[in-house]
């Protein structure tokens, strides 16, 4: 069965499913339309695939904050494959062109949904890290109701101490959440307002623990110290936890993303990454290069401003709001 | 950083055509080709780049480049020179209106430091020019963002206009004008709700203040670490609102800031701030000549001199030039020379400044800590003046004493002196370097220009 055959018959006939995919092409309707839409636009335009093609190719992977050297290593191994499969009409192409961006993106992993690894038994915390601006209070606040939604008993830690209006902003989601929020004031030191949030949680038999903190840029050693600080006085708490440090990412973001991925895993052990803002024109590409060379997977991404607009990541699902459109007119001629 | 700056990776490039003696069409290629690739790297838009190569292809095809002896710099030249003058000159003015107040308004995604860049301007219009502004609170929409600006009121002592949440952005904005001829204050700025530039209706809803309000300015704030999406952001809210400038926000971090170059190319409107920290009077002009260093990846040398002019006393410096080379360099210099270098600022600004330092062996993956700094001081402090001035008399007992006395360890007041030591080795080296022992490729520091 075909790559292509296999996400069609995972989303399309598949009506749970469909309503996922849904969302991820509401969100990603912009994304896809301009992404996409410029890969049929190259297939129409160039008959052969020749150096023209891999070049406006390689251009199109780039507008998608891909990276270069990703792009340049996904061109090489392309054109490795057009010529062994002896490849010339550009319509062949498309197909492999996708199915190397997934496989980017999971190395030699199994394609499996990554989920968040919650405690049965015990409190789970979660820390959440990134730069200023990414939106990770938002994303505490959709994450708060989400696990809410699933029936579990949430508190949140409000960590960000030092911008203001930060601690009231997370007592509004706490609100619209309908979760406690566990705050000290304004400039107190976060890893005791982390700390208690521990006890508070614990004696109040919560079965999550949301960790906020506040935005820093990776090249602030000072405050990547701290961050370092918190997550040993969560450990020193709960042995075994955090059970997950979640990068949180703007899509928006260009290059710059490897890095704060690569200096937020230095201090916090990063084990994955929420996307967010991808309802925006922007296409977040660097998660691929992320995964690939930091192992780091995209656990959710962020589509929107309503509580509800968090959605677990699935790369397929991902991949086939990207390419929706191609699939949707490969149906046509064969009909 | 994953990549190299410019500068070294054109140099490889360089050594590959070094005695041929001529500079081909093809090795111009071969270079315009990392000049392409630092740029993407950098985040500029591909269009943008695409462009631009074009330009220096043209003018690095030249006689300028081809008969130069070094193709190499010269290349850097005029990327750098084009990128300087595609960038414009220096545009950090700020409208005054005809009839107070001035009226500035504050767009842009969400998360790109509006709030923040809102409270800093007030302060620098206070502080430069002497106004007094009223912010406006017209974020209605995210928690707690009225709360923010207030906050910030209150750091600054300055007053805030707000409705609550629940009154309509456009009235509080025409509300807050009233207040402001009411209370004379001669600049008014409208912190807005982030917003994607595709959402209709709330780029509806700046338009109709921009309608109402008529602003003096319209400055977008964007996130220095914008990626290609950067050209799409900035030509929608310049195409629906026309905006007067832009402030690039969180400079301070390790990103090239790419998006810069692609702003100012699909806008052509100047980049008049730029956000340097998160303390409030951290919102500097933007230097474009500076910026098309940090683009390239030839390191800040520009800022890093301009600092260092600033704060190191002349008289000073060249007594320690005359101690490094004759190696009598003693504890008590090394303490002043530390103070001069920490006025200059944190220590990982400065490394980050100078160009190929992420190169230097052993400066690589170091991290300053500037509390380390402070231990180091407490050591040197500690230590007797002739034990400063003559670390050899150093023993078990002395060191004891000083570990005591600087509230630090022995083994730390070791390694201290190992240090120093090491350091006195260097910089005999690099003294002796200048003195014109060229040659010694890849040791100390290659400052492009210069």
């Amino acid at each position: 069965m075909s790559f292509f055959k296999k996400l069609k018959d995972k989303f399309v006939n598949n009506e749970e499913t469909e309503q996922v995919s849904d969302k991820y092409k509401d969100g990603l309707t912009k994304t896809r339309s301009s992404f996409s839409s410029k890969i049929n636009d190259l297939v129409a335009k160039y008959r052969k695939v020749d150096e023209d093609f891999f070049e406006d190719l390689e251009e199109i992977l780039i507008s998608a904050d891909v990276g270069v050297s990703t792009v340049m290593d996904l061109i090489d191994e392309l054109k490795l494959e057009v010529k062994r499969q002896n490849i010339k009409e550009t319509t062949q192409v498309k197909e492999v062109i996708s199915e190397k961006l997934v496989e980017i993106y999971y190395g030699d992993d199994d394609e499996a949904v990554e989920e968040l690894n919650l405690q049965k038994d015990q409190l789970s915390v979660i820390l959440f890290v990134g730069v200023n601006g990414v939106g990770k209070t938002t994303t505490i606040g959709k994450l708060a109701y989400k696990l809410k939604e699933e029936g579990k008993k949430v508190v949140l830690a409000a960590g960000d101490t030092f911008r203001a209006g930060a601690i009231e902003q997370l007592e509004v989601w706490g609100e619209r959440a309908g979760v406690d929020v566990i705050k000290h004031s304004a400039g107190s030191d976060p890893a005791a307002v982390i700390f208690d949030g521990i006890k508070a949680a614990q004696s109040r038999k919560a079965d999550v623990l949301l960790c906020d903190t506040a935005g820093r840029l990776q090249n602030k050693v000072n405050l990547m110290n701290e961050l370092t600080k918190v997550k040993r006085v969560i450990e020193k708490e709960i042995p075994g936890a955090p059970h997950e440090v979640l990068l949180v990412l703007d899509a928006t973001t260009g290059q710059n993303a490897m890095s704060q991925a690569k200096t937020f895993s230095a201090a916090t052990d990063v084990s994955g990454i929420v996307l967010t803002k991808l309802d925006g024109t922007a296409k977040g590409g660097i998660v691929l290069a992320i995964r690939n060379e930091l192992e780091i997977p995209v656990k959710f991404v962020g589509l929107g401003e309503k509580i509800t607009d968090l959605q677990s990541f699935d790369a397929q699902a991902f991949v086939f709001g990207l390419f929706a459109d191609m699939l949707e007119d490969d149906d046509q001629p064969a009909k | 950083m994953a990549f190299e700056g410019l500068a070294d990776r054109l140099q490889s490039t360089i050594q590959k055509i070094k005695g041929k003696g001529k500079v081909t069409e093809q090795d111009v290629k071969e270079m315009t080709r990392e000049v392409r690739l630092a740029l993407l790297e950098a985040d500029v838009n591909f269009k943008v780049v695409k462009d631009f190569i074009k330009r220096i292809k043209e003018r690095a095809i030249d006689q300028e480049v081809m008969e130069s002896l070094t193709p190499g710099q010269q290349v850097i030249k005029v990327v750098k020179e084009e990128l300087t003058t595609l960038m414009g000159g220096e545009q950090s003015k700020i409208a005054v209106a005809d009839r107070s107040p001035t009226v500035i308004m504050m767009v842009g995604l969400q998360g790109a430091g509006k709030t923040t860049t809102t409270g800093k301007l007030a302060n620098l219009l206070r502080k430069k020019f002497n106004r007094s502004p009223l912010l406006v609170a017209a974020d209605v929409y995210r928690p707690a963002a009225i709360n923010q600006l207030q906050t910030l009121g209150k750091q600054l002592d300055m007053p805030v206009f707000s409705l609550g949440t629940e009154a309509n952005p456009v009235d509080i904005a025409n509300q807050a004008i009233e207040q402001a001829k009411n209370n004379h204050n001669d600049y008014v700025i409208i912190d807005t709700a982030g917003r994607l530039h595709v959402d209709n209706d709330l780029m509806a809803e700046l338009q109709q203040i921009k309608a109402d309000v008529k602003p003096d300015e319209i400055f977008l704030v964007v996130d220095a670490m914008t990626g290609q999406d950067a050209v799409n952001v900035a030509e929608s809210f310049n195409e629906q609102l026309d905006i007067t400038g832009v402030v690039l926000t969180k400079l301070d971090g390790d990103t090239r800031g790419g998006a810069a170059l692609s702003i100012k190319a699909v806008t052509d409107k100047p980049i008049k701030f730029a956000g340097m920290g998160e303390k409030l009077d951290e919102l500097e002009a933007f230097h474009p000549e500076r910026m098309a260093s940090r683009i390239l990846g030839m390191g800040d040398v520009l800022s890093l001199i301009e600092k260092a002019q600033d704060n190191v006393d002349e008289k000073k410096a060249k007594e320690l030039e005359e101690k490094m080379r004759s190696a009598s360099f003693t504890f008590d210099d090394f303490l002043d020379q530390m103070a001069q270098v920490r006025s200059m600022g944190p220590m990982e600004d400065l490394l980050g400044m100078l160009p190929g330092a992420n190169k230097m062996k052993g400066l690589k993956n170091v991290q300053f800590d500037e509390k380390q700094i402070s231990h180091v001081e407490a050591i040197i402090q500690s230590m007797t003046k002739k034990e400063r001035q003559d670390p050899n008399l150093m023993n078990a007992s002395r060191k004891k004493r000083i570990a005591k006395g600087s509230g630090r360890s022995v083994s730390e007041v070791n390694r201290l002196l190992k240090q120093f030591e090491e350091m006195k080795k260097m910089m005999k080296q690099m003294t002796n370097m200048q003195k014109g022992k060229k040659g010694k490729k890849g040791k100390g520091m290659n400052f492009p220009f210069m």
